[in-house]
């Protein structure tokens, strides 16, 4: 039976405020599992804390909503013990890149076969409005008893130099768009992030919808607004890392492209190379059976519950007789 | 009581003191003997001052007396150092050169042991110098044994034909086992045995020591034999037998107990453990053409290392964490989550003295009340303390049958004198060893069926199913949470699901036996009844043995699930006993103040330590001796160890 994007909504009501940028994420999402033609089992959305940590009871596929900032380490236990879980952390930008910045990082030095996406509006929304780590250096958005005293981070910057092995970004109001980069990022054989732009008509005042669409800049020509974001793909950009004699460089290009913001926001994928090993790819040169036989799915006792390993191995290397 | 013999050897962190140890106690393995040895060390990689205390018997020891026979010494600090603990009538081996060593100038020695020391020198008349030191060990009835461990180098190296000396000084272990086992006569073809286990993958290297082994062993015979009394006997023992540390007897238990994933965050003194499976990950099984493997992971800190160890749960492997108090305090948030979503996750917690940093590298069990009420909120768990290291091992097992059975986490509480410690056994019976997964529902099972990770039921454990099984799609979630997983802050709803979970806590108490709970020892109807936990069992076992044949009344409570607490037994023994005595290597004397919390029971005496040094059979034994004879103060505090 082939799934619709519909199939994929659970029973639980949506509680987002209205015109909120996680709408957008949710039904990209669930459209982009629907086109990968996923099953439902298949699949576990791990989600953070803040309103986009609830998706994963919006989606109906195994949910595990966990602790602020731990979705990567959910993740990746769950991707280990079975690699053939498709596995999505999902989670806010003060979730990833504020109080999960450590894993952040050390995920990519793993590079597994996981997909982590990115709600990015600025700010904390749960919390009522303050700044998250992604709010640029002087901006108050409404709800801020003064401006933001600390620099913003720059998430696809970061992932580039932290290991991470698709490094794309995208808008939640495009939600075709956003579907392509999530499916792409789902078949990708490695660690991929997407970085979601996205307003909060909350709490962040700046970043709006409108100003993403550029409503202050009319082209005096057409009478129109100039969108900021722009399209890698459309500009004939190139990301994947064909040989890794070219790695670097493409490392760079792309956190040179990375550092565009103001009037012109790239969009898409920056960064893609499937040359690197996966982290079950390494495992597997250890532990040979590893993906046939993985820890989740070994037999560890018989019928009668008599453990089926056997340590007369080890004792004999302890052995004083 | 028999002491057994007592021999240490210590010297610079690094020169290979833990090797000497482990080649004396196989050794002595294979001489048929029983040894229990730990190991001191400070938090340091090379120069400060470390030991290992063994003691050997001819029956199976699991503590430390507070003599030594004799002593091994590879520099002047470890003369130092040990002085007061030798016996009349036991030996120092001494490097001769060190004679001229001004005592107080030893670099390494810290201030406030200085000034101790000063005024025992004082006391004493001794001089400024090791050789005078060790006239005054002379004065003592202590046989000194001088060697000149240069020139035995020298010669090994020119036999051997070495020209860099520093390649033949790395030996200086070797050299002072070879002195030993000299001075005692002992079969040096077990000592070689033993040096080729050590060294086996490395032939020059095996080469080497024998020879620098029996260089040593001969000049100690020419030159001491009559000098020294000691005599180890040789002993014909049929049963196989194993030398082990706390660490790989969990570490074994682990992976027979159907461990497949487990992460840690380098800590002392967790981190051999996970060493320890790395090192052995591909498994072997009892199934023809079937191979397991343990997958560790090293994560970037303690907080992914319990979430990820929670998330491979989810997915159905059995997996664990190790770790040590401060890593512990790192994991209390990924402990309640585990908690609220009922998750089968194991944590072994090898204490260490605290708080803080504390002492990374000592003992201390100062953590039992952190392990029962850590994380915010009430939620179900179960704590276990294993009092030795064959506790340490089935308790690992136990542990995982636990956390699936009854869907919790579970705390498996050691400390760092059960990790580090090695003792001899004979080889662990794992034919009774059973693996009970719990309820877990399949594919099959789930067909037609609405199914709800979180279903009430009279026990509050619900069947479970495993993240990826076909129709059985489900959520987790921190937040409180309604039977399919969904956040839910109904107040109905919460109740019944606080009270799901915390039933669990009488489920537990009801199924488990209360023999994988309590250890007793001594009379059930004893007058004066001892309650302690952890790593105090092996001295408290010996010294009470020792008062029970004195004539004295005494039973033991050795609580090894301490929660939830064995209530009503505990406190039917207790209730009958005229004086109880809580012993414990922490300040307060937690496991006595929780037992009063859930009996009403008040503790009538207290013998604690917590100077980072375990507790020794012979302190116990002084210790209970002045509580039965009426001449204790209500609180002792034993201070033995160097």
């Amino acid at each position: 039976m082939v799934l619709r994007w519909q199939d994929f909504k659970s029973d639980v009501f949506v509680d987002w405020c209205p015109g909120c940028g996680n709408y957008g994420i949710l039904t990209a999402l669930q459209m982009a599992l629907a086109e990968l033609a996923l099953e439902p089992h298949q699949v576990v959305l791990v989600s953070g804390i803040g309103c986009s940590g609830k998706i994963s009871h919006f989606v109906k596929v195994n949910g595990v909503h966990v602790l602020h900032g731990r979705t990567l380490p959910f993740a990746q236990g769950i991707k280990i013990a079975n690699p053939d879980l498709e596995v999505i952390a999902i989670g806010g930008d003060g979730d990833g890149l504020g109080i999960g910045m450590g894993h952040f990082v050390n995920a990519g030095r793993r590079n597994m076969d996981i997909t982590y996406l990115i709600h990015d509006n600025g700010v904390y929304g749960l919390t009522k409005g303050q700044a998250s780590p992604t709010l640029k250096l002087g901006l108050k958005v409404k709800a801020m008893p003064r401006p933001n005293i600390n620099e913003a981070v720059n998430p696809v910057i970061i992932a580039l130099a932290a290991g991470y092995t698709f490094v794309a970004r995208s808008y939640a109001y495009d939600t075709k768009h956003l579907k392509e980069i999530i499916k792409k990022a789902i078949q990708h054989k490695g660690l991929a992030l997407v970085d979601i732009l996205q307003p909060c008509p909350t709490y962040n005042n700046i970043n709006t919808k409108e100003w993403y669409a550029g409503e202050d800049r009319i082209d005096p020509k057409t009478g129109k607004p100039t969108p900021r974001l722009y399209k890698l793909e459309e500009m004939g950009y190139d990301p994947v890392v064909h040989d890794l004699s070219e790695d670097f460089s493409k490392k760079l290009v792309a956190m040179e492209k990375a550092r565009e913001w103001g009037d012109k926001i790239p969009v898409g994928v920056f960064y893609k190379n499937e040359l690197i090993p996966t982290f079950q790819e390494r495992i597997t040169q250890r532990i040979p059976f590893y993906v046939e036989n993985p820890p989740a799915k070994q037999k560890i006792c018989d019928d009668a519950g008599s453990p089926i390993t056997d340590v007369n191995v080890l004792f004999k290397e302890l052995k004083v007789t | 009581m028999e002491k057994g013999f007592n021999w240490m050897t210590g010297g610079p962190q690094g020169s290979g003191v833990d090797t000497a140890a482990n080649i004396f106690g196989r050794a002595c393995g294979y001489g048929g003997l029983y040894v229990y040895g730990r190991r001191e060390y400070h938090s340091n990689i090379k120069g400060l001052h470390s030991y290992f205390h063994l003691r050997v018997s001819s029956n199976e020891v699991s503590a430390n007396v507070n003599d030594v026979d004799m002593l091994a010494s590879f520099d002047a600090e470890t003369v130092v150092r040990h002085i007061s603990e030798i016996v009349p009538n036991g030996g120092i081996i001494v490097d001769q050169n060190q004679l001229d060593t001004k005592i107080l100038e030893i670099p390494t020695l810290p201030m406030e042991f200085k000034q101790i020391f000063q005024e025992f020198m004082k006391e004493n008349g001794i001089g400024t110098l090791l050789a005078d030191l060790l006239e005054y060990a002379r004065d003592k009835g202590i046989h000194v044994f001088e060697v000149p461990y240069m020139e035995l180098f020298k010669q090994i190296a020119s036999k051997l034909g070495i020209g860099e000396l520093n390649k033949v000084m790395r030996m200086i272990n070797v050299l002072t086992i070879g002195i030993s086992f000299g001075l005692l006569g002992y079969n040096i073809d077990l000592v070689e045995k033993a040096i080729k286990d050590i060294f086996g993958e490395k032939p020059k290297i095996v080469e080497m020591n024998l020879f620098a082994l029996e260089i040593a062993y001969e000049y100690a015979k020419n030159n001491f034999s009559k000098e020294f009394n000691y005599r180890l006997p040789e002993r014909v023992v049929n049963e196989e037998r194993i030398f082990l540390s706390g660490n790989q007897a969990v570490a074994i238990g682990k992976i027979l107990g159907g461990c497949r994933v487990q992460t840690y965050y380098p800590i002392t003194p967790a981190a051999d453990e996970s060493e320890y499976i790395e090192a052995h990950e591909v498994l072997s099984t009892k199934i023809p053409d079937m191979e397991a493997g343990l997958l560790v992971l090293q994560t970037e800190d303690e907080i992914a290392a319990i979430n990820m160890a929670s998330g491979a749960a989810l997915a159905g492997a059995r997996a664990s964490t190790s770790t040590s108090g401060p890593g512990f305090s790192l994991m209390v948030e990924g402990l309640s989550w585990a908690g609220n979503n009922e998750v089968p996750v194991v944590i072994t917690y090898y204490q260490r003295g605290a708080p803080s940093t504390g002492l990374p590298t000592r003992h201390g069990q100062d953590d039992l009340r952190f392990a029962i009420h850590a994380g915010h909120g009430e939620f179900p768990r179960i704590v276990l303390a294993s009092g030795d290291i064959r506790e340490c091992f089935y308790d690992a097992i136990n542990a995982f049958n636990y956390a699936e059975r009854f869907q919790l986490p579970v705390i498996h509480l050691i400390d760092k004198a059960l990790a580090n410690s090695s003792q001899i056994f004979p080889i662990f019976d794992i034919s009774g060893i059973k693996i009970s997964r719990g309820e877990i529902l399949g594919e099959k099972m789930l067909e037609g069926m609405e199914y709800k990770r979180f279903a009430f039921t009279d026990s509050g454990v619900s069947p479970r199913v495993l993240l990826g099984t076909k129709n059985g799609v489900h959520w987790y979630t921190g937040d409180e949470h309604n039977e399919y997983g969904h956040i839910s802050e109904e107040p109905h709803n919460r109740t019944k699901m606080m009270e799901k979970r915390m039933k669990k806590l009488e489920t537990v108490d009801k199924e488990v036996p209360i023999s994988e709970k309590i250890n007793f020892f001594g009379e059930p109807s004893a007058k004066n009844m001892i309650v302690s936990w952890g790593s105090t069992k092996g001295a408290i076992v010996e010294a009470l043995n020792e008062l029970s044949r004195e004539g004295y009344s005494l039973g033991f409570l050795q609580v090894r699930m301490v929660h939830p607490l064995p209530r009503e037994y505990v406190k039917e023994i207790l209730e009958k006993a005229e004086r109880i005595i809580d012993i414990e290597m922490n300040y307060s004397g937690q496991l006595g103040e929780i037992i009063t919390e859930k009996t009403g029971i008040l503790m009538d005496f207290q013998i604690v330590k917590y100077n980072g040094r375990p507790m020794t059979t012979t302190e116990v034994y002084n210790a209970l001796k002045l509580v039965l004879d009426g001449k204790a103060p209500k609180r002792q505090v034993l201070t033995y160890g160097t």
